[in-house]
């Protein structure tokens, strides 16, 4: 049984068809690439399957469980985490601070327990501050662990949010252009960090304009086009798919 | 930066210890209870608009719960004081969260105006219920006593609310430090982002209103009772901006901040009483040289320029 599972999601904005009976599947343990041009639905396809959106119509099955319509906090729960196109850094707290609430739902969350700073409280948060920590380290922002996140730069916050993602454990985990806005050194580096991401046993799904670095990460690629599902299959098979090469030359067969 | 976490805690502490040493007369130790009491209700409102970043116009409304809950249950019904706070306490935690949680489902400015409205009403019930409340011209209030022991004087008042101010301080900072407290301030950061990592959003909304509306009515009824006397004044729409302008003055997001602007707040119309007549035009002109030069508030920029983050 695949790990996910998309049946006929669709999204309407007004007159707008943003996503259209796109169905699919993903099997643990893969990286699954979603590609396609701009405004070909791929990050509206995230926010609809990370809880951002209510599909207007369709099911998203989680390990056989329907989560459509589920909210965001919701599908947190179940594993699901993401990190944003245009980054979404709360640049009011540290950078640990960030990556530390990544871990919110593993944590004892009783406010009245934290305002009387109940024993045990302090230890476990300690030992919280040394996780996020190892984790920027996994993601290679060592020398950010005791940074403000509104004084790092853009490259450094990208991979902040993906070590905050890291930090809920997850199972499933969403990454919207990583590499955008990079430059080839930067890339390159993320390009190692979503393999190493994967090999630590998460199965990814990832949206990016960078072809390279998706031929060379993905086991299977889905292409979508003004909404609707292109092509489905190896990097090999979309890369020979006529319909692909017609969208991407702008070309129309 | 972790070391000092309770560093301006203990700066607090000592000068209350200190402090009586140099309280001269009556009229001293009230203004330092005023501020103290005003520190605890910006110490929650604080939390409510600067870590988490929703703004409450009506706060006073709550403080009016409190001390009317107070007032009325000792003397028309008999109630111990500390029960009555606690009724009181729990009306406007009750009433916070009937209010909170359909405006917290909506996005945008809707908090400010439903508080701004709930303000209005409690303060207009104030006045118009007469019979229970004594109208515009209020009522008195019963000293409060504690297991027998009765709180009068300014110099034991004093020392309540230094430990309760002390208290409020220490349990702010564990606060905003935790799991609970890193979630509201995330909210503020992103409510995308918080949510997505599994944040409730509404319901740490909601908590934080409630808390804050729990210590106003709780600051309400020590008023009240420290006073001796009640007027709708104190759920006055005014009392509300001024709370507000406390937290912004002395620094959003910042616990150390909200202390200083309520005692800068609290201080500065006696300050400027020599002005006969103007005083609320420098009051005013002050206000806005704050905002023009600190707009981040007094102790952010402050820490920012001794190059700490407090």
């Amino acid at each position: 049984m695949p790990l996910l599972e998309v049946r006929q999601l669709s999204k309407v904005f007004g007159g707008v068809k943003a996503v259209q009976n796109v169905s699919f599947s993903i099997d643990a343990g893969i990286v699954y690439s979603v590609i396609g041009p701009n405004g070909a639905g791929k990050t509206t396809l995230f926010n609809l399957i990370t809880g951002v959106y209510t599909p207007s119509e369709g099911e998203i099955v989680l390990d056989g469980e329907n989560l459509a319509g589920k909210s965001p906090n919701e599908l947190a729960r179940r594993g699901v985490a993401r990190t944003f196109q245009n980054l979404q850094v709360c640049m009011n707290m540290s950078a640990l601070e960030n990556v530390m609430v990544g871990a919110h739902l593993r944590l004892d969350r009783n406010l009245i327990k934290a305002a009387l700073r109940f024993p045990g409280l302090a230890g476990r948060d300690r030992q919280l501050r040394q996780e996020a920590a190892e984790l920027m380290a996994f993601v290679g922002l060592e020398k950010y662990v005791g940074s403000r996140a509104d004084c790092m730069p853009y490259g450094a916050l990208k991979r902040l949010e993906i070590a905050r993602a890291l930090a809920m454990k997850p199972r499933l985990l969403f990454l919207d252009e990583p590499a955008a806005g990079l430059n080839p050194k930067e890339t390159l580096e993320v390009d190692e960090l979503v393999r190493k991401v994967a090999d630590s046993g998460v199965t990814v799904v990832l949206v990016e304009h960078d072809m390279k670095m998706v031929m060379n990460l993905s086991d299977r690629i889905l292409v979508l086009d003004y909404g609707k599902k292109l092509a489905e299959g190896t990097g090999e098979e979309v890369r020979r798919n006529p319909d692909v090469i017609a969208a991407y030359l702008g070309a129309h067969a | 930066m972790r070391k000092s976490r309770y560093f301006g805690l203990a700066v607090i502490v000592a000068v209350l210890l200190v402090l009586p040493l140099f309280l001269q007369n009556g009229f001293h130790y009230d203004l330092v209870i005023r501020m103290a009491i005003n520190a605890v209700i910006v110490l929650g409102l604080n939390l409510l608009i600067g870590f988490a970043g929703q703004i409450s116009l009506g706060h006073a409304g709550f403080i009016g719960i409190g001390a009317y809950a107070s007032a009325i249950l000792t003397s028309h019904f008999n109630w111990p004081p500390l029960a009555a706070m606690a009724a009181g306490a729990a009306a406007a935690g009750l009433l916070a969260a009937l209010v909170a949680r359909p405006i917290f489902k909506l996005k945008g400015h809707y908090l400010a105006m439903a508080t701004l409205g709930l303000g209005f009403i409690l303060a207009i019930a104030m006045k118009n219920e007469a019979a229970y409340t004594g109208g515009p011209d209020g009522m008195p209030v019963v000293p409060m006593s504690l297991a027998g022991w009765e709180i009068a004087g300014e110099k034991a008042w004093y020392w309540v609310m230094a430990l309760v101010l002390s208290i409020s301080v220490w349990a702010s900072l564990n606060l905003i430090d935790s799991p609970f407290g890193r979630a509201l301030r995330a909210l503020h950061g992103s409510e995308v982002a918080s949510q997505v990592v599994g944040v409730d959003v509404v319901r740490y909304k909601v908590a934080i209103f409630v808390m804050s509306a729990v210590f106003a009515s709780i600051m309400g009824s020590v008023t009240a009772h420290y006073v001796g006397f009640v007027t709708p004044n104190v759920a006055d729409f005014f009392h509300s901006i001024e709370l507000v302008t406390m937290v912004v003055i002395g620094g959003m997001a910042s616990v150390y901040g909200s202390v200083v602007g309520a005692v800068l707040l609290t201080a500065l119309p006696q300050a400027l009483a020599t002005f006969e007549g103007w005083e609320t035009v420098a009051f005013g002109a002050i206000l806005m040289l704050c905002m023009i030069f600190l707009p981040k508030g007094l102790v952010p920029t402050l820490a920012a320029k001794l190059g700490r983050s407090e």
